[in-house]
């Protein structure tokens, strides 16, 4: 064989093993949701939204744990964003090539991918063993710390791609800085920092690990913050991992109510990032 | 024009004293937030520690190197999860790179550019999967999968070579540290390749154009020219998908059947430090029982942290390269 055919077969080889790495990449997507769909939608019932999680061997829903996941994704929002915003001003706006600015960056990526239970155990002692029980202020918490740094990094990143000629045309208006970030800096990146959050929303709806010692869980309808909250990634893993058939179904059920939920929030933050990004 | 007369008057009217007490307060409050996020880290640090020392103080270092956990008589050692966490990162790692390497290089060299961005949204999809549904779909779908298709075969084939045959001996049981390794590879794979996929952008087009002018072919350009340039990046991703593997818990809680023990073979049960923590915590009675769970948790933290904070530097190294 010539050098020539050589090198022709071993590129073939590497772009033919590339292609076929995409392909075993895909498949699991592909597996994955078509299995959540088989086992899903039979359990997708109006039972399933009207009716409480049962006791083994009877029948029921998911409302008290839906419910559960909504209020506690909410409070965590609610408190993580506007912290996140926050902060991610401050790293943008006003420690560009500080030292400080370097560390809370740093401190914040990794946080960003610190592994969720250790934030549960976190939660877990400083706010459940204080109380001296698990509610679903602890579980939001939890949440809202996961919340944080990702809005952190996004609203960073956003507030970065704002030219600086409109921060300087605004000063340059006679408009203190503060104003300049709301009211310029904030406008150019409401898109992204939108997105931002949404990804965040969609990284805690199914997160389960922080709130197993946290939140815990709950068989009734409880609106009580300061009680343990039924939640819809909790009562998944308790009914999956059961012997009873019926609770299982309701797992499969509850597990692709969450993943569409997810999906569809990560494509409708995607679509915005796009349109916004074809606007300008 | 006109609207931009109109902000600008507003703006003018509007400065002055109120402009410069606004400046100090909006300043100070987006810093106190800044610190905060420093506060929930050094928070996380101080709380494992506390919660940590009980069981640290009764073992000592020999709780890194016991293996023994046993409740009832109250002796626990940690060298067990450690272990099953270090060996399920491993196969994680070890299918895991070649396949975002191969989806890398797919995206960013042979796709035709329409096929690209619903290409790699597809991919990242898999990230955004949580990792419950990871563990339900693993335990109920891909576990008997294995159990009946796949380790048969490895027994009968890999597990009768002397030695290394010790890796796939025992019974086909479909869940095991196999099972758990290979699903925490799904799992890292999206945020090995878009890292990669990101990196791979950064090399200058001149320097491929020109590899490609001197005939090279695209394999060739890939190691000789991508390779070398990216490869502080390339580390930094896989450092990072290695962080993701070692604190995964709901997907491997479910496939990897919670043994505390330490077997040669892949194919059996283990567990790991996120799996005994989702399993036991919340059962634990005894304080030297829940202390030895969070010190598991503060092992676990120390690991996930070095290993993210190099991720961080090298990448960081990279960036600061192409910007300057």
């Amino acid at each position: 064989m010539s050098i020539y055919t050589q090198r022709r077969v071993a590129n073939g080889l590497v772009m033919g093993l590339s292609v076929a790495a995409t392909a075993f990449g895909l498949l699991w997507l592909v597996l994955v949701l078509w299995t959540l769909l088989e086992n899903g939608f039979a359990a997708i019932t109006p039972a399933l939204f009207s009716q409480m999680t049962p006791p083994p061997g009877s029948a029921g829903g998911l409302l008290n744990a839906i419910f559960g996941s909504v209020v506690m994704t909410l409070i965590a929002t609610l408190v993580g964003t506007p912290t996140g915003i926050l902060a991610g001003t401050f790293l943008a706006e006003y420690s560009r090539g500080s030292r400080f600015g370097e560390v809370v960056r740093l401190i914040n990526d990794i946080l960003l991918s610190a592994p969720s239970i250790i934030v549960g155990l976190f939660v877990y002692e400083v706010m459940v063993v204080r109380m001296g029980h698990f509610s679903a202020w602890a579980g939001s918490m939890a949440l809202a710390i996961i919340v944080i740094p990702v809005v952190v990094r996004t609203t960073e990143d956003m507030l970065n791609l704002v030219p600086n000629a409109l921060r300087e045309a605004a000063a340059a208006l006679g408009s203190p800085k503060w104003k300049v970030i709301v009211m310029v800096s904030y406008r150019a990146a409401i898109q992204g920092m939108v997105t931002g959050v949404m990804l965040a929303v969609a990284r805690i709806a199914g997160e389960t690990a922080p709130l197993l010692f946290t939140a815990l869980n709950n068989q009734f309808w409880s609106t009580n913050l300061n009680a343990p909250m039924a939640n819809l990634p909790v009562v998944i893993f308790q009914f999956a991992m059961s012997p009873y058939a019926d609770w299982q179904v309701l797992a499969w059920g509850g597990a692709l109510l969450i993943t569409l939920t997810v999906l569809c929030l990560n494509i409708g933050a995607r679509a915005l990032a796009s349109w916004s990004a074809f606007k300008q | 024009m006109a609207v931009d007369t109109a902000v600008g008057q507003r703006l003018g009217a509007q400065r002055g004293r109120a402009g410069s007490i606004g400046d100090v307060v909006f300043r100070a409050l987006t810093f106190l937030f800044a610190l905060l996020v420093l506060l929930i880290l050094g928070g996380v640090i101080v709380a494992l520690v506390e919660g940590a020392v009980p069981a640290l103080r009764a073992f000592g270092f020999s709780f890194v190197v016991t293996e023994v956990w046993n409740p009832v008589t109250e002796k626990f050692g940690a060298l067990a999860p450690i272990y099953g966490t270090l060996v399920t990162s491993a196969i994680a790692m070890l299918v895991g790179i070649p396949v975002a390497f191969g989806v890398a290089v797919f995206i960013t060299e042979i796709c035709p550019i329409w096929l690209k961005r619903p290409l790699a949204t597809m991919i990242e999809l898999l990230a955004a999967i949580p990792s419950i549904i990871y563990g339900i779909w693993g335990l109920f779908v891909f576990a008997p999968f294995v159990q009946q298709s796949i380790q048969p075969n490895l027994i009968a084939s890999l597990g009768q070579i002397p030695g290394f045959g010790a890796l796939f001996a025992g019974p086909p049981l479909g869940i095991g540290v196999l099972t758990a390794g290979f699903i925490l590879a799904i799992m890292v794979l999206p945020f090995i390749s878009s890292i990669m996929r990101d990196v791979f952008e950064t090399v200058p087009a001149i320097l491929k154009e020109s590899a490609y002018g001197l005939g090279a072919t695209r394999s060739e350009v890939i190691r000789q020219i991508v390779l070398p340039y990216t490869r502080i990046g390339v580390v930094g991703g896989i450092m990072l998908g290695l962080g993701r593997a070692l604190g995964e818990t709901m997907a491997v809680t479910f496939v990897i059947g919670n043994a505390h023990r330490i077997s040669l073979s892949i194919l059996q049960p283990g567990t790991t430090i996120s799996a005994s923590l989702a399993n036991e915590f919340t059962e634990a009675v005894g304080d030297l029982y829940l202390s030895s769970l969070i010190a598991l948790g503060l092992i676990l933290f120390v690991i996930t942290f070095v290993v993210l904070a190099i991720a961080k530097l090298l990448l960081l190294r990279l960036q600061q390269r192409a910007g300057g």
